[in-house]
């Protein structure tokens, strides 16, 4: 046991105490030495302000050498996956962060295509995961899988778009969703309010599952309550991203200088981005829970249901299986052919009792 | 459309100037009086111009054009309905509005183009405009060819078009690229860098550089295009504009607030009002004074003498020369009441 522990722990020396209550303590020791990993991925068409905000949230720089290209090039791209992996230490704990960048999404003329290469990113984890699981070295298996997506919407529109809604349906089943309100900057409070009403509205319309705060327990401080209150009334979250530092009221804040004012970026009445760093870093637990219990175990569950064979594409037509099943019919029925001469052999050379066929098989 | 026109664009019929013999006047004699018959002419009948507004949903076209001509002219005004879906072809709406001011009447034609731009495949949405571009000449000529003539043929030509472009930051859309290729051959196409309010003075200049280094390197002209400035003066002009100011980011808004004992409109935030006609804050009103007060003619113009022309050789080279004659001659006859 160590001896570090806070004041309000209870008195060993009191009768019936057995000691196990430390044992939050311990998770919470080992854990931090072991460190967290967390993946979390990005979507929205370009010029959003992804990488921004990104950068802005960890306060850190994870696109150095970043290369924009022209609209002529975009004409030819198709959507790329590229993952960065930063290691942030804070007070002794470590976070193995991991982004997951999606350029080219939403770009293209015809969108029809742009989800795939982002779905089977996902699905590649989770076979991954599923295959580490299921091996025999089980102590280091790494946690690629995708336990946060937050999905950008632009700011600019009525509402969702149908690119929006036909991305958020296709993976609402395998990832956490967040959605965000880009480049707030751009509305004023009425309409703030106005286009995350719309929002809403029309994410229940569509029946897409977006990742619910979990309520507060009954037995947390009333101050935790009030904050899980606030965040959840806030959903989506309009943020803007900023690492440029503006002089502001006589301090430097982080911000964006316009020549009619300045918008603060960690300012709760400008804007959300508080409140959604708030929430990543206090339910970044309860994302990754739900990523295992719920999003992983609904793979695991249709991929065993599957069966061994791994289906590499999802609409092979009913003849193909047919073909297959026909091809393995007569290789079983080779095997029995095969099996049934050796009988004959056998027989010919000793015992004459007629094999019984289709004995084992 | 394919481009099967390899013959260069016909410049506008320039007479030979006459040989003049500069002669002085004796005396007054009252010539440059017809400058003002002209202009009391014009205010009598009144002059037509038809505005398209093109771009994605949201983008703030309709408010634009509304602060524009500081009246309610758009789509927007017309329903009150703001829960519109998206609609799932491109649809062409056309609202047209008789605004005075100083005596003169202008019949002013807002044409929406709702539904470009937003849906998942955008492939092709371009060319219910382009179709109806070409049904507004189509109708012209055929007045034009026809026996009876109306005295003054309506014009429902687009005059202009306002392309708006979405400001990301980064650089020109794909879509953008495509559309503005294809139409700038047919219409007077005028890039804006809509809701301006999202960049700072540093990430506009940045933006509106890279796009005109996109517009320059994949061939597109714009309006004013080069081809057609006329003389020096036109020129050096248009040169400024295209260089430093186009496109025009601009920020519309149809609300009016109290700013130093002023009213104007803007955009009130937590962090400030953004004014729409301060040239600190965003370049509306040199888009304003670009299309009404000073290109509004020369718009027209263009559109009547070159992009029309065009269209009207293109129709006469394939009737083999002649005006298309037809049985619908007969019809429109009919229909003239």
């Amino acid at each position: 046991m160590s001896k570090q522990q806070p004041a309000q722990f209870i008195n060993p020396e009191t009768p019936g105490y057995v000691g196990f209550a430390n044992l939050p303590n311990q998770v919470h020791r080992k854990s931090v030495k072991k460190g967290f990993e967390f993946t979390l991925m990005v979507v929205g068409e370009s010029g959003l302000g992804k990488s921004t905000l990104i950068n802005s949230l960890f306060l850190t720089d994870l696109y150095p050498e970043r290369i924009i290209p022209g609209a002529a090039e975009k004409i030819e791209r198709t959507v790329q996956i590229e993952a960065s992996t930063v290691e942030i230490e804070e007070r002794g704990v470590k976070l193995r962060l991991t982004v997951v960048d999606t350029p080219g999404y939403g770009d293209a003329i015809n969108c029809r295509d742009c989800f795939k290469t982002i779905i089977s990113y996902i699905d590649e984890q989770f076979e991954r995961y599923l295959h580490d699981e299921s091996g025999l070295n089980r102590r280091h298996i790494i946690d690629n899988r995708v336990h946060c997506c937050f999905y950008f919407i632009s700011p600019f529109g009525h509402g969702l778009k149908p690119l929006d809604v036909a991305f958020m349906k296709a993976i609402h089943n395998k990832v956490n969703i967040v959605p965000v309100i880009a480049k707030a900057d751009t509305l004023t409070l009425k309409e703030r309010e106005r286009l995350k009403k719309r929002i809403l509205d029309e994410i229940e319309e569509h029946n897409i599952k977006i990742y619910h705060l979990p309520d507060a327990e009954s037995d947390e401080d009333e101050d935790f309550k009030e904050q899980t209150r606030l965040l959840k009334a806030s959903i989506p979250f309009s943020v803007v991203g900023s690492n440029q530092l503006i002089e502001a009221k006589g301090k430097k804040v982080r911000g964006r200088l316009y020549p009619w004012g300045v918008v603060e970026v960690e300012n709760p009445e400008h804007n959300d981005f508080l409140k959604l760093r708030t929430m990543l870093i206090t339910h970044m637990q309860d994302l990754q829970e739900v990523t295992q219990d719920l999003h992983y175990e609904n793979f695991r569950s249709e991929r065993l249901k599957r069966g061994g064979r791994k289906v590499e594409n999802e609409d092979m037509n009913k003849d193909q299986i047919l073909l297959e099943k026909e091809a393995e019919l007569r290789r079983m029925q080779e095997m029995i052919a095969r099996m049934q001469a050796q009988m004959q052999m056998q027989m010919q050379g000793g015992d004459g009792d007629s094999g019984a066929l289709g004995h084992h098989v | 459309m394919s481009e099967l026109v390899p013959e260069p664009r016909p410049k506008p019929a320039v007479p030979m100037k006459p040989v003049s013999i500069n002669s002085n006047l004796l005396g007054y004699v009252g010539i440059d009086t017809i400058i003002e018959q002209m202009r009391k002419k014009t205010m009598k009948t009144g002059f037509d111009f038809n505005i398209m507004v093109v771009g994605q949903s949201g983008l703030g076209k309709s408010t634009l054009v509304n602060t524009l001509f500081k009246s309610q002219v758009s789509r927007k005004a017309a329903s009150w309905n703001r829960e519109e879906k998206i609609p799932k072809t491109v649809e062409i709406k056309a609202i047209g509005h008789v605004i005075e001011e100083g005596g003169v009447k202008m019949k002013l034609t807002v044409i929406d183009t709702p539904g470009f731009g937003d849906q998942i495949n955008n492939e092709n949405c371009w060319e219910p405009i382009e179709k109806y571009i070409n049904e507004q000449y189509e109708k012209f000529l055929k007045e034009e060819v026809n026996i009876a003539r109306k005295k003054r043929i309506p014009d429902t030509r687009v005059h202009c078009c306002l392309y708006f472009i979405s400001p990301t930051g980064h650089s020109l859309r794909p879509l953008d690229l495509e559309f503005m290729k294809h139409l700038s051959k047919v219409v007077n196409i005028i890039p804006v860098i809509a809701k301006a309010d999202t960049m700072t003075l540093e990430e506009k200049s940045e933006f509106k550089q890279r796009v005109r280094k996109e517009l320059e390197v994949n061939g597109i002209e714009f309006y004013p295009q080069k081809e057609f400035d006329e003389d020096l003066e036109d020129k050096t002009e248009n040169d400024k504009i295209r260089q430093e100011s186009m496109p025009f980011a601009v920020v519309g808004s149809d609300k009016e607030y109290q700013v130093n004992g002023k009213r104007v409109l803007g955009r009130k935030t937590p962090w400030g009002i953004i004014e729409v006609e301060n040239l600190n804050h965003c370049e509306f009103a040199l888009l304003r004074d670009f299309v009404i007060r000073t290109h509004l003619q020369d718009l027209k113009e263009v559109t009547h003498n070159i992009h029309y022309e065009t269209y009207r050789a293109k129709r006469l080279n394939d009737n083999g020369g002649l005006p298309p004659v037809s049985v619908d001659t007969e019809e429109s006859h009919d229909s003239n009441p």
